[in-house]
């Protein structure tokens, strides 16, 4: 199951979905731009720390350089700041968060969080999610999937298992049941806060076929740091097979598998 | 506001007895140094609880050595502690490091014994409501240590409190009534600050002739007064959601570990994120802006020479508290809120780095054709400069929504603020702390054990801070009680050692200086009035002040920063002074 | 102190003070305000105030509220005067107000209860009763510093120079106090 280790090192995780190489290029010019200008301090600061050190017989002067070059450093900021707004942040903004992929088109998804699992239903071959209830919730039944409900017959509901296909968008409603906890996997640059009493939308395109980590990021209490799930991105003929096999046995089998719990 | 005396009340009869004199003082001298011990202690609590977490964090689910045996079954069976106990410990971290220590520290220590002399004023404008406010601070202060020990724990859902999970979890009860004690202990300070400094300068000293010290101060406290009320609104609603049972955070069918909790709902968790970070984000610049004026004092003292733009930096300063008000969803970028609102929120918080970047470049630009004397304070307030430059560079991915996706709730956010409140506030109080002691106590602190504890305490804080950028940027999540419990955290678990031992160095690193601190407070070097030869009026008169500050009102004539005047024999006129001799 | 200093904006502290206070009071109240407009516009139904709040009960308090802030005023007005008699009239006008509004109000909260109805109940009586609970603590708060200014005018507090400026910021503060209801009543009665 540690298939995903080989994705981590002391920088950014490996790419594995569309919006990886969006936010990295962010980050990078960012972080470029940041070193720079703290570079280019750095050395005029030491420079007139050296300069300007106190000697015997040399006064301070009271005059000071120009406003101009004080406006200086806030222009290059501001600009270099607009730029980024205008031409990167706006825009990956409202791709990733803003205009999200057609139903019809995306592999569907219901996230439910829970302490501390995560719930992952899937609509099935009817393409759609069954009534659920509060009142029904048990442990068998984490959901509380409406049983009556025909559109919930051949609904699929597994813990911290994530099976995706590749290279087609992923529209998931993420919810929780308790408290507000955070859908992160690192190798999609991919998280969103699953609060209860609201189904926020989370969208993105696995581009790499592998083993992933979902991770939870927001503070939820005793077993937050334990809190966690498997991604498994297939080609989408595996995601078939996978999805054909998992849904279709009868529900007594279903029930009796094996919930993976942490 | 029971206190509306008209000018400074000076009640002889109260100050006779020793409980007149140093517990129920009304002398905002006390005052101070009541908050300047209470608020250092603090620290270094906070700074404690934190080396527990650092263990853990390294050595996840080992014995903590020393002081693991003491800690009762409950919190640390075996010596190892439990996943709730390191929630309290973080909770409890950043709550008392921001409303117990820096704050304190900030505005009630520095603020309170400061700001009066430096315009001139006998006294805080109501003298006994400052007292007041030291006597809310330290029930609530108290309040917040105790919660350890009451039924119930401490509270464990993070400084920012996040229902439901606060609403739930044991605990926050406690929090939630020591908040209500901080809250109304700033808002007694701050109207006193705000009234002092507007009319309670001596002649002479307008509002263009007080330091850019006073002039943060004010602005300090017009944030406090304005942010703070709407926490109080939303801790009694949630106070109210926890004792009353009714539902104003908490939506409808919840179900808590299988069963359905018991709240009729209707409620709205954002509501209160929202409102949290109305008051926290102005919170941030309550603990940077009187670190800031700090390091300009000392940085007008030892360059000797005046401050540069000293009108754009107090613009700057005035620019920032403003926009302050308007920039607290960046911290909900993720939260589920409409997203079209975090492009707003994305452009405020893009201006308002522009007013920072202005101070840092004028106190840079400030260092230009001085004659740099490379005191104690003066180290501590130089690398202000640059440290604080990471910490808020570090604040642009993070302002920006789509980065933020990535960074958000990781290391990377520790990081960043670390190193705006610890490399820069911290290091800037203990600045101010070297600069102002003889004017405290009439002594100076050893320059030889000041320069070890200058170079020791920022080799440990980058070492304790540093790696949380990498460890951010590989994806490590915060508030994770066991790091190693996730795959993507393990290639950067050897961070966390070296962030560890970093940190019990610097704690060690502060020995030097609590020795150096309370040894010279007896046996210290005397010392002028001014041995700095500042201009500004704290030091005209003596040290420390008799009651009452100056034995005769002062006069101001000039600016705050009269430093080499072309002409003068020495190189610095006070601003009391009428003619340069 | 022989010491006044000379740069000041000409207001006097306590009336500067009080203002600032209000002024946080005024981002408290705004505060519970805004919760009330979030958590009402999402809610899918909300109680129609007059439906299940006694309007008649609170116009008579409101009523109550607006002639104290009448007394109140002619109050500070007799200390100007000195007119001590007037004062201690006006003063105690203002009192047995104040202590009729929250007579009326506990009536009103005693009537709730025994139908049942707790902060728990929804998130309507939730607002209900928070923001006029905390309106009711602000009026106690009202009723002892009026008081004390009272009893404090009977003995020597009358001579005091701060007597008159006082009994001024102890009107600030109560109009306030009526101002915030004047928005409550609306608020939850009638909308
Ligand atoms: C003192 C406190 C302080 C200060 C000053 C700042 C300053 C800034 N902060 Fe920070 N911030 C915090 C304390 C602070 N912050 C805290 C406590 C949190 C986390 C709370 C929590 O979640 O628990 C946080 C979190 C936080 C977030 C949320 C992150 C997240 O949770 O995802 C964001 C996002 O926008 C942000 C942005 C900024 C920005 C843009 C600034 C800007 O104001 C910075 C502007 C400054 C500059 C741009 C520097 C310019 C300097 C130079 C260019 C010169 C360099 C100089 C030399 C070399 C001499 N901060
Ligand atoms: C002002 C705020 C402040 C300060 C000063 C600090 C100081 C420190 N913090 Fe803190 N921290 C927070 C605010 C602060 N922190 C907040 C808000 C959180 C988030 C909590 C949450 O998740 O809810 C946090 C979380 C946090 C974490 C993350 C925990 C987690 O996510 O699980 C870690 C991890 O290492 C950490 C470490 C440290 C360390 C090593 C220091 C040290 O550097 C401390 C150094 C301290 C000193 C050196 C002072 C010693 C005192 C004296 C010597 C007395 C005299 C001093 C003077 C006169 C100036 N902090
Ligand atoms: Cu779920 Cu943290
Ligand atoms: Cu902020």
């Amino acid at each position: 199951m540690n298939g995903a280790s080989g994705n981590y090192g002391m920088g950014l995780p490996i790419q594995a979905s569309d919006a990886a190489p969006h936010i990295d290029l962010g980050l990078r010019v960012i972080h470029f731009a940041m070193f720079a200008i703290f570079i280019l301090w750095s050395i005029f600061f030491v420079y007139l720390l050296l300069k300007y050190r106190k000697r015997a017989g040399v006064a301070a002067q009271r005059e000071h350089m120009g406003l101009f070059w004080s406006l200086l450093p806030d222009a290059i900021v501001l600009g270099f700041e607009i730029l980024l707004i205008f031409f990167y942040a706006i825009p990956g903004w409202t791709r990733f968060k803003m205009d999200a992929p057609k139903p019809e088109d995306s592999t569907q998804i219901e996230i439910v969080a829970q302490q501390f699992n995560w719930n992952i239903r899937y609509p099935g071959p009817d393409g759609k999610f069954g009534r659920t209830d509060p009142k029904l919730i048990d442990f068998a039944n984490p959901l509380g999937i409406d049983p009556t409900d025909p559109a919930s017959k051949d609904d699929y509901v597994s813990v911290n298992q994530l099976h995706l296909p590749m290279g087609k968008p992923v529209l998931i409603r993420l919810s929780s049941m308790d408290v507000i906890h955070s859908f992160f996997i690192p190798e999609f640059r991919v998280k969103q806060d699953a609060v209860p009493g609201m189904r926020v939308p989370v969208w993105f395109t696995p581009t790499r076929e592998g083993q992933y980590e979902i991770t939870c990021a927001q503070l939820c209490g005793v077993g937050h740091a334990i809190m966690r799930g498997d991604v498994s991105v297939h080609t989408p003929e595996d995601f078939q097979k996978w999805l054909a096999e998992a849904s279709a046995p009868p529900a007594e089998a279903r029930a009796a598998a094996p919930i993976e719990q942490w | 506001m029971k206190d509306h005396s008209e000018h400074g009340e000076h009640n002889g009869a109260h100050q006779d007895d020793f409980v007149g004199k140093y517990i129920f003082s009304v002398d905002h001298k006390v005052i101070g140094l009541q908050y300047l011990f209470t608020s250092m202690f603090f620290l270094l609590f906070g700074f404690t609880l934190v080396l527990l977490m650092r263990w853990q964090l390294a050595y996840p689910g080992t014995r903590i050595p020393l002081i693991g045996s003491l800690l009762p079954l409950s919190l640390a069976p075996g010596g190892v502690m439990l996943p709730s106990f390191y929630n309290s410990l973080g909770a409890m971290h950043g709550t008392i490091m921001v409303f117990l220590g820096i704050v304190p520290l900030g505005v009630g220590a520095f603020g309170n014994y400061v700001l009066p002399l430096q315009i001139g004023a006998p006294d805080m404008a109501f003298p006994r409501m400052n007292m007041m406010s030291y006597w809310s601070y330290l029930p609530g202060g108290c309040l917040m240590l105790l919660s350890f020990f009451l039924p119930g724990g401490a509270a464990q859902s993070g400084w920012t409190s996040y229902p439901p999970l606060s609403v739930i979890n044991p605990g926050q009860t406690t929090w939630l009534i020591a908040m209500v004690f901080l809250i109304t202990s700033s808002l007694l300070g701050s109207i006193n600050f705000i009234v002092t400094t507007l009319n309670m300068r001596a002649q002479g000293m307008t509002l263009w002739r007080m330091p850019v010290f006073v002039w943060a101060q004010f602005v300090t406290a017009i944030l406090l007064l304005l942010a703070f009320p709407p926490l109080e609104a939303a801790s009694i609603l949630q106070l109210m959601d926890r004792v009353a049972g009714t539902s104003f955070y908490i939506p409808a069918n919840l179900v808590v570990g299988g069963k359905l909790l018991d709240h009729t709902g209707g409620g709205q968790p954002l509501l209160w994120q929202h409102l949290f970070w109305f008051l926290a984000h102005p919170e941030v610049y309550v603990l940077i802006l009187p670190a800031m004026g700090i390091v300009a004092e000392i940085i007008a003292n030892n360059t000797r020479k005046p401050l540069f733009g000293y009108k754009e930096i107090v613009g700057a300063m005035i620019f920032l508290g403003g926009m302050s008000f308007v920039v607290w969803a960046h911290h909900m970028f993720l939260s589920g809120m409409t997203p079209a609102l975090s492009n707003f929120f994305l452009v405020t918080t893009m201006i308002i780095s522009v007013p920072s970047v202005a101070l840092l470049t004028c106190l840079v630009f400030s260092l230009h054709g001085g004659s740099i004397r490379f005191t104690v304070p003066m180290l501590f307030a130089l690398a202000f400069l640059p440290m604080f430059g990471i910490g808020g560079l570090t604040g642009l991915p993070l302002g920006m929504p789509v980065t933020d996706i990535y960074l958000h709730d990781t290391y990377y956010v520790i990081g960043h603020f670390h190193y705006v409140v610890v490399t820069g506030t911290i290091i800037a109080l203990m600045g101010g702390t070297y600069f102002w002691f003889p004017k405290w106590f009439g002594r100076r602190m050893s320059e030889g054990w000041g320069k070890f504890h200058f170079w020791t305490t920022l080799l440990c804080m980058n070492g304790v801070f540093m790696p949380m950028f990498i460890m951010g940027m590989a994806g490590a999540s915060r508030r994770l009680y066991d790091p190693t419990a996730q795959l993507h955290n393990l290639t950067t678990q050897p961070m966390n050692v070296v962030s560890t031992i970093s940190a019990i160095l610097l704690m060690t690193a502060q020995i030097p200086f609590l020795v150096n601190f309370f040894y010279s407070i007896f046996h210290g070097e005397k010392c002028d009035s001014n041995p700095w030869h500042v201009t500004t009026l704290d030091w005209a008169c003596p040290s420390p002040p008799p009651h009452g500050n100056f034995a005769k009102p002062p006069r101001v004539y000039r600016g705050p920063y009269e430093y080499s005047l072309p002409g003068a024999k020495a190189d610095w006129i006070p601003q009391d002074v009428k003619e340069a001799a | 102190m022989e010491h006044a200093p000379v740069e000041s904006t000409g207001i006097p502290n306590g009336k500067l003070g009080t203002w600032l206070f209000l002024a946080s009071e005024v981002m408290l109240f705004a505060t519970l305000f805004t919760s009330y407009i979030v958590l009402r516009v999402a809610a899918p139904s909300w109680p129609r105030g007059w439906d299940v709040l006694n309007v008649p009960l609170a116009t008579l308090n409101t009523f109550i509220l607006i002639t104290s802030s009448v007394t109140i005023v002619m109050a500070h007005a007799k200390v100007l005067e000195k007119d001590k008699a007037g004062f201690r009239r006006y003063m105690f006008f203002t009192l047995l107000l104040s202590f009729g509004f929250l007579i009326v109000k506990s009536f009103e909260y005693a009537s709730k209860f025994q139908h049942h109805h707790y902060p728990a109940t929804s998130i309507f009586y939730a607002i209900y009763f928070t923001t006029t609970g905390l309106h009711g603590i602000h009026v106690i708060g009202g009723i002892l510093f009026n008081a004390g200014l009272m009893i404090w005018g009977a003995g020597d507090g009358w001579e005091d120079p701060l007597f008159a400026g006082r009994v001024e910021y102890a009107g600030l503060y109560w109009h306030f106090v009526d101002i915030v209801w004047i928005f409550l009543f609306p608020a939850l009665y009638l909308l």
